[in-house]
């Protein structure tokens, strides 16, 4: 299964993502795709250093499938942190 | 491991002995013992002439030694994680309500962000990490000057200050 | 309202520059996050599913004018333009970044507000009746009492470290809109014989995952004694609370595991030790606070009923805002009014920044410059001249602010879920809009009546659903969302939990099921009675038949 690795920032707290040249981006489709096991062990060595860093929090690794957009998160609660709330913030327009 | 006692940095005169075994003649001088070893050993305890002192870990409570207080030239009370809070309530009853009146140190997960919160239950020393940064527990210190509760210090409460006379 | 003296606003100011000390230190490091973590969340930063979430308290519900258009260029500013209030009476922003909370604490101190223990194990923003002082059922106005709780609750010294988070709420109401029993304390306010006010104290009650109704511990507490009492509790509490397991570590649990009787005996105890120290609070201090909330001198006015009814039957809409949002003041000519934000377009208790500058100056032009927010996540302006509710609600309605459905089926809590919250199993969000786009035929929403539904997106139950008439519960069962149903809560004055009518459902069901139990309702109802009243006297069977079918 494919997966890659997500975070937060620390300094401003975003979600982000480890890329192929082992940065962080704000942008799914810079991920690094983790085509198997040992390549998401060095994934998550890469983000753990930069955690005991102090660049990001909480990094781990979440499972994706691929196609032609990029990289999408399986489970519903990766897909949302990856892509934002699925509900659109409020607006000032009357319903009623 | 450092100490900071009213403020300073000073040298701790006091082996921390309770954790070992035995106590016996092993170790010269002023000690740290636990609760139980108190318990165990009192009358050998009070014969040694150099000064006692006795840590009490955060499930242990005050009561239990309320009637020895005068034995004691420190009490340690333990924070075995900076999250547990029991020790805030311990060293406020052994100031306010026992009216222990020796050393009130610290120890265990103590970090400078709780200083304050030590100092006004009744706290005047510190077993900290590393006193290295000692300038940074000085601004600590005065990280609040403003405080609604009553506590085990000397610090004015703003009702106080507010209805002052005079 | 409260006003800071010099003592409160250098308080607010120097814990704004001590957090931003902290964050220093944790970004260069010298913190790690375990260690910071704790520092944050008292002062109301957590990390969410996207980004820091901010949690500003808005202390039992009041809010200047000043300080709404304050929340609203931090909005702007700060977050992307837009808020949501909590149940708790809080304001929570979703996208704040770290290295800009100190300069935006600082800006928050400068209109006299602050996020300090807005999360944590500590002692929380206390929360109160939002139609305290201007109640027409009022015994006592509560706010003063919050006030002086608010100060002391304020970086206590002992009780920062809790076993787990506290939360304290007083009504001064018979009504109580504070929901009071489902509180760590709950204080209830009475006044005795002699025509002088008390407190009725009551503990253990909480929602989460093991909800309980709360405990009257004592039946009359003197107001002098308050803090002492609560301080008695909270030791009792800090010292014997449960620290080997966080599900098991709120006071609720304490209070069960002990008895309510044993844990009375451990209060009263300790406050013998400590009820005449310095907590009992000077005359002159309960003086000078209480003088924060003096009654206002209202102009003379007369009774508008009539003018109200005729401008009713002459815009229906009017009518039912009217009807549904409109309660009533203590003084004559005067009215209390709801602002809803449970429009179609917006998570409940969302506003953006425009609307919150359009409540701060309608507050100024009709309501003595005071904003309320109530724990149904909603707004009141509490002083409006009767007479100027009809321009007053145009005003409101030009700008998305005039739902007409407070206290009705699309008036729904629900917490964030799983759209912004790391906690959450499902979603919340969703299917309160959906239930609300179900229900906008405003005559069918009437003819339903009064009824509360909650929604929560895991059993932390921050969408207060053990206490919703109906109470919806959004699990996660093998990746897939499903919602469990309860039946009869409330948080009134006859606080109940909730009983589970049977399976989930699957969320494409869960709005029909919703539309289920009502038309149940109705079916059921006999001459005025409201849903929590027709369920009371039939109970769960015809529910469930209706749900699940007869077997």
């Amino acid at each position: 299964m494919a997966q890659i690795l997500i975070a937060n920032s620390l300094a401003h707290g975003f979600v982000v993502f480890l890329t192929a040249e082992n940065n962080w981006s704000g942008d799914i489709r810079q991920a690094a795709v983790a085509a198997d096991d040992a390549a998401a062990a060095a994934l998550l060595e890469a983000a753990q250093a930069a955690e005991a860093g102090d660049q990001v929090i909480d990094p781990y690794l979440v499972e994706v499938t691929v196609n032609g957009a990029g990289p999408e998160p399986i489970e519903y609660r990766e897909y949302i942190r990856a892509f934002g709330p699925g509900v659109p913030p409020p607006s000032r327009q009357n319903s009623s | 491991m450092g100490l900071l006692k009213n403020g300073q940095a000073v040298a701790d005169s006091y082996t921390d002995v309770s954790e070992h075994e035995v106590i016996g003649d092993t170790v010269a001088g002023a000690i740290i013992v636990s609760l139980q070893q108190w318990q165990e050993h009192r009358d050998a305890l009070l014969e040694r002439s150099a000064p006692l002192g006795i840590v009490l870990r955060s499930n242990e409570k005050p009561e239990l030694i309320r009637s020895d207080l005068s034995h004691f030239a420190v009490i340690a009370l333990d924070f075995p994680t900076f999250r547990d809070g029991r020790a805030y309530s311990h060293a406020r009853m052994l100031r306010e309500r026992f009216g222990y009146q020796g050393e009130l140190r610290a120890v265990g997960e103590v970090l400078l962000e709780q200083l304050h919160y030590m100092q006004r239950v009744g706290f005047n020393s510190f077993a900290i990490a590393s006193d290295a940064a000692l300038r940074d527990w000085e601004t600590a210190a005065a990280d609040m000057s403003v405080w609604y509760q009553p506590g085990a210090d000397e610090r004015a409460t703003a009702v106080e200050l507010r209805h002052k006379v005079g | 309202m409260y006003q800071y003296d010099e003592f409160d606003s250098r308080l607010v100011k120097e814990r704004a520059e001590q957090f931003r000390r902290q964050v220093q230190r944790r970004l260069n490091g010298e913190l790690t996050e375990d260690q910071f973590k704790p520092l944050r969340l008292m002062n109301g930063l957590y990390l969410q599913l996207h980004a820091y979430m901010l949690r500003v308290n808005v202390p039992y519900g009041v809010l200047s004018s000043r300080q709404m258009r304050k929340l609203a260029d931090i909005a702007r500013r700060y977050d992307r333009g837009y808020g949501h209030f909590t149940t708790r009476q809080n304001i929570q922003y979703n996208w704040i970044q770290l290295e800009q909370v100190p300069d935006l604490l600082n800006e928050l101190a400068d209109v006299e507000m602050h996020a300090i223990q807005s999360s944590g194990n500590c002692i929380r923003n206390v929360t109160s009746d939002q139609y305290a002082g201007v109640a027409a059922d009022e015994i006592e106005d509560p706010r003063i009492w919050c006030e002086i709780i608010r100060q002391w609750s304020t970086l206590h010294p002992e009780f920062s470290y809790l076993p787990r988070k506290f939360k304290i709420a007083v009504t001064g109401s018979p009504n109580d809109r504070a929901a009071v029993q489902v509180h760590d304390i709950g204080l209830r306010m009475h006044r005795n014989a002699a025509g002088e006010p008390g407190f009725e104290v009551i503990v253990g009650g909480g929602q989460g995952r093991t909800p309980h109704i709360g405990k009257t511990i004592r039946e009359w507490l003197e107001p002098e004694h308050l803090l002492s009492y609560l301080e008695a509790i909270l030791r009792v509490y800090n010292l014997d609370g449960r620290r080997d397991n966080m599900f098991k570590a709120r006071i609720k649990i304490l209070v069960h595991q002990i008895g309510t009787d044993k844990f009375r005996q451990l209060v009263e105890a300790e406050w013998a030790a400590i009820r005449d120290s310095e907590l009992q609070l000077p005359q002159a201090e309960i003086d000078r606070i209480a003088a924060h909330f003096a009654p206002r001198d209202y102009p003379q006015r007369n009774d508008a009923g009539d003018l109200l009814a005729e401008q009713a039957s002459q815009n229906a809409a009017f009518g039912a805002w009217l009807k549904a949002n409109v309660a009533e003041h203590k003084t004559p000519g005067y009215a209390i009014a709801n602002i809803s934000l449970k429009s179609l377009t917006a998570p409940p208790g969302d506003i953006t920044a425009e609307q919150m500058d359009v409540a701060a100056d309608l507050a100024d032009e009709y309501s003595y410059g005071e904003i309320r927010v109530n724990h149904r996540q909603n707004l009141v302006l509490p002083d409006v001249a009767q007479e100027q509710l009809f321009e007053l609600w145009e005003k409101l309605a030009a700008n998305g602010l005039g739902t007409a459905n407070i206290g009705h089926v699309s008036d729904i809590i629900a917490c964030p879920g799983l759209d912004y919250c790391s906690l959450a199993n499902a979603r919340s969000i969703p299917i309160a809009q959906e239930i609300n786009a179900r229900f906008q035929e405003m005559d069918r929403v009437h003819e339903i009546g009064k009824v509360s539904i909650n929604v929560s997106g895991c059993m932390n139950a921050c969408g207060h659903h053990h206490v919703g008439n109906i109470g919806i519960l959004g699990v996660d069962k093998k990746g897939k969302e499903f919602y469990q149903f309860t039946l009869g809560g409330s948080s009134g004055r006859d606080a109940a939990l909730g009983e589970r009518t049977g399976r989930g459902f699957p969320a494409a069901e869960a709005v029909d099921a919703v539309e289920n139990i009502l038309n149940t309702y109705v079916e059921l109802r006999a001459a005025d009675e409201d849903f929590l009243e027709t369920y009371r006297r039939v109970g769960m069977q015809p529910f469930q038949e209706a749900l699940y079918g007869t077997a």
